[in-house]
């Protein structure tokens, strides 16, 4: 499928997502709210999005970014949807019904980030123990004892 | 309260209440390396399995954002030990990719037999620990044997048995060792006339293949759907080899074949491994003669800066598809790196794969599953 052709789809189910190619794959920027849409229509539709490969989190200081890399086994073509969440109460819907590998992923940007999926099966921690406080990879995390500043 | 000597007449809630949490780890023989699974049993049944991480997570992600781009590939080598050059590789492919920096040919092949030497080498290991899993203890000698021939490559070439530093943005640190290629015919001699005793000692045997043939299956779609890649995804029948796929370096100029089983069990597993590292020989012979004369690194900057964007390389390590995604603000240090590594994914398949069969299959599914904690944690 050609980069076109993803566009006109994801046009027709979601007419405000807007593009970016000057990466090396077809960037897709959506609302947060809008993520489970236009995943079950990436799944389900003739793009047939089966592989999520990667799924993080970037902190802009500002605002979080959700980063989501999508495969198909089909087409061969890469996508990547990104989604931008508030700081203070970062919050968006699970994938995990859709592609199983999102459940550890999101687990892992959960305690990391802090970002709450919502109807995530077992949301807990993964890598970091239960006492844990704060969220290790956001720009603001200060830990003096364990962090040396380069 | 029922008495000793009363006949238990209602049986069908006995299994509810013989529901059994074992605690398998962080230290077990089994596991290599410190993880943690709680295995829920009903008797000999396995009802769930919940793996506990981070046991040795060093948090390279939030390391790699204070170092500079030369500096954060050597931190890759302790991801996947086993794979070292090739989680090298991929980092220096994307430092390459997103500054343009131009590869002497002469490092491109070199590269290429360094990282089909580390999955051999890999693969010999699983192959001995696997075999040990399941009773056999010989298996990991046989190995073992032919690994140490590669560490003595690499301790030549790269300096190091283990955890090796060599391959760095634009080429390679210094020039292989005089006796390199020598050693590496040795090794093909040597490996070819002794691969078919893995096949006598381990394939052919009927205690092996019953313990392992049919246990821990694993559909196509589900092996899709959970993010597996590598020999894992390919014994249930993906084709998912990123050689093949998205050639770098000189992987378009050898011929090689794909091994993708379709069975998707344990046994699957293994014989993907032991056919792939036919065809990593197979690989090594096409190069090894044909070197090119020439500079084994470009010309760089001393100081790397990547461009303002995002890039993202894959590698195929021993294990499977090696991520490496950067978020650059055009400074010296990365503003944001994650390794999408692929024993997190294959893990989070295991408790798909072994539910319902017994506490006894659980060592085969997870042994070839091949994996590596210091991957999965990061």
């Amino acid at each position: 499928m050609t980069n076109e052709a993803i566009k006109e789809f994801i046009t027709a189910t979601l007419p405000s997502a807007s593009f970016d190619e000057t990466g090396e794959w077809l960037n897709i920027q959506i609302e947060p709210t809008q993520l489970l849409t236009l995943a079950k229509a990436l799944r389900e539709g003739e793009t047939n999005m089966n592989y999520l490969f990667c799924l993080t989190c970037v902190d802009w200081k500002t605002h979080l970014t959700m980063v989501y890399h999508f495969s198909s086994t089909q087409h061969r073509n890469s996508i990547v949807v990104k989604a931008n969440l508030d700081r203070n109460q970062p919050s968006i819907e699970t994938l995990s019904f859709i592609w199983r590998t999102a459940e550890f992923h999101e687990r892992e940007v959960f305690e990391m980030f802090g970002v709450q999926f919502e109807n995530h099966p077992d949301l807990r921690k993964l890598i970091l123990e239960d006492e844990f406080k704060g969220f290790p990879l956001r720009k603001d995390f200060e830990d003096p004892i364990n962090m040396i500043k380069l | 309260m029922i008495q000793e000597t009363e006949i238990i007449k209602d049986t069908t809630h006995l299994g509810d209440e013989g529901e059994l949490v074992v605690n398998m780890g962080p230290q077990h023989p089994a596991t290599h390396g410190v993880l943690h699974l709680v295995v829920t049993l009903n008797g000999e049944t396995i009802k769930k399995i919940e793996p506990h991480l981070g046991y040795i997570h060093r948090s390279i992600e939030k390391m790699c954002e204070s170092l500079t781009y030369r500096q954060f590939i050597y931190v890759t080598s302790r991801m996947d030990y086993l794979s070292s050059h090739i989680n090298n590789l991929g980092c220096a492919l994307l430092i390459e990719k997103g500054m343009q920096i131009e590869v002497p040919e002469r490092a491109k092949y070199v590269r290429v037999i360094l990282s089909e030497l580390t999955r051999i080498a890999s693969h010999e290991l699983w192959l001995g620990a696997m075999a040990m899993d399941l009773g056999a203890f010989t298996p990991f000698f046989y190995a073992f044997r032919e690994r140490e021939m590669i560490t003595d490559i690499m301790e030549d070439t790269c300096g190091a048995r283990l955890t090796m530093n060599y391959i760095v943005p634009g080429g390679l640190m210094y020039d292989i060792h005089p006796d390199f290629q020598k050693k590496v015919k040795a090794f093909i001699t040597q490996f070819k006339s002794k691969v078919t005793e893995y096949e006598d000692l381990v394939t052919n045997n009927v205690i092996f293949q019953s313990r392992t043939k049919g246990v821990g299956i694993l559909s196509a779609e589900d092996a899709i759907s959970y993010g597996c890649t590598g020999p894992v995804a390919r014994a249930s029948g993906v084709s998912c080899d990123i050689r093949k796929l998205f050639p770098y370096e000189v992987y378009d100029k050898v011929e090689f074949d794909e091994v993708i089983e379709t069975a998707g069990d344990s046994f699957a597993r293994y014989m993907v491994r032991v056919k792939e590292m036919n065809q990593s020989i197979r690989i090594i012979e096409q190069l090894i003669d044909n070197i090119p004369e020439g500079d084994f690194v470009g010309k760089t900057k001393n100081v790397l800066k990547l461009p303002k964007g995002e890039f993202y390389t894959r590698v195929e390590t021993a294990r499977g598809e090696l991520g490496v995604y950067i978020v650059s603000e055009g400074g010296t240090t990365p503003h944001r790196i994650k390794f999408r590594s692929p024993g997190f994914s294959n893990l989070s398949a295991l408790n798909h794969m072994a539910a319902g069969s017994k506490i006894g299959d659980l060592m085969a599914t997870m042994g070839t599953l091949d994996l590596v904690i210091p991957d999965i944690d990061r």
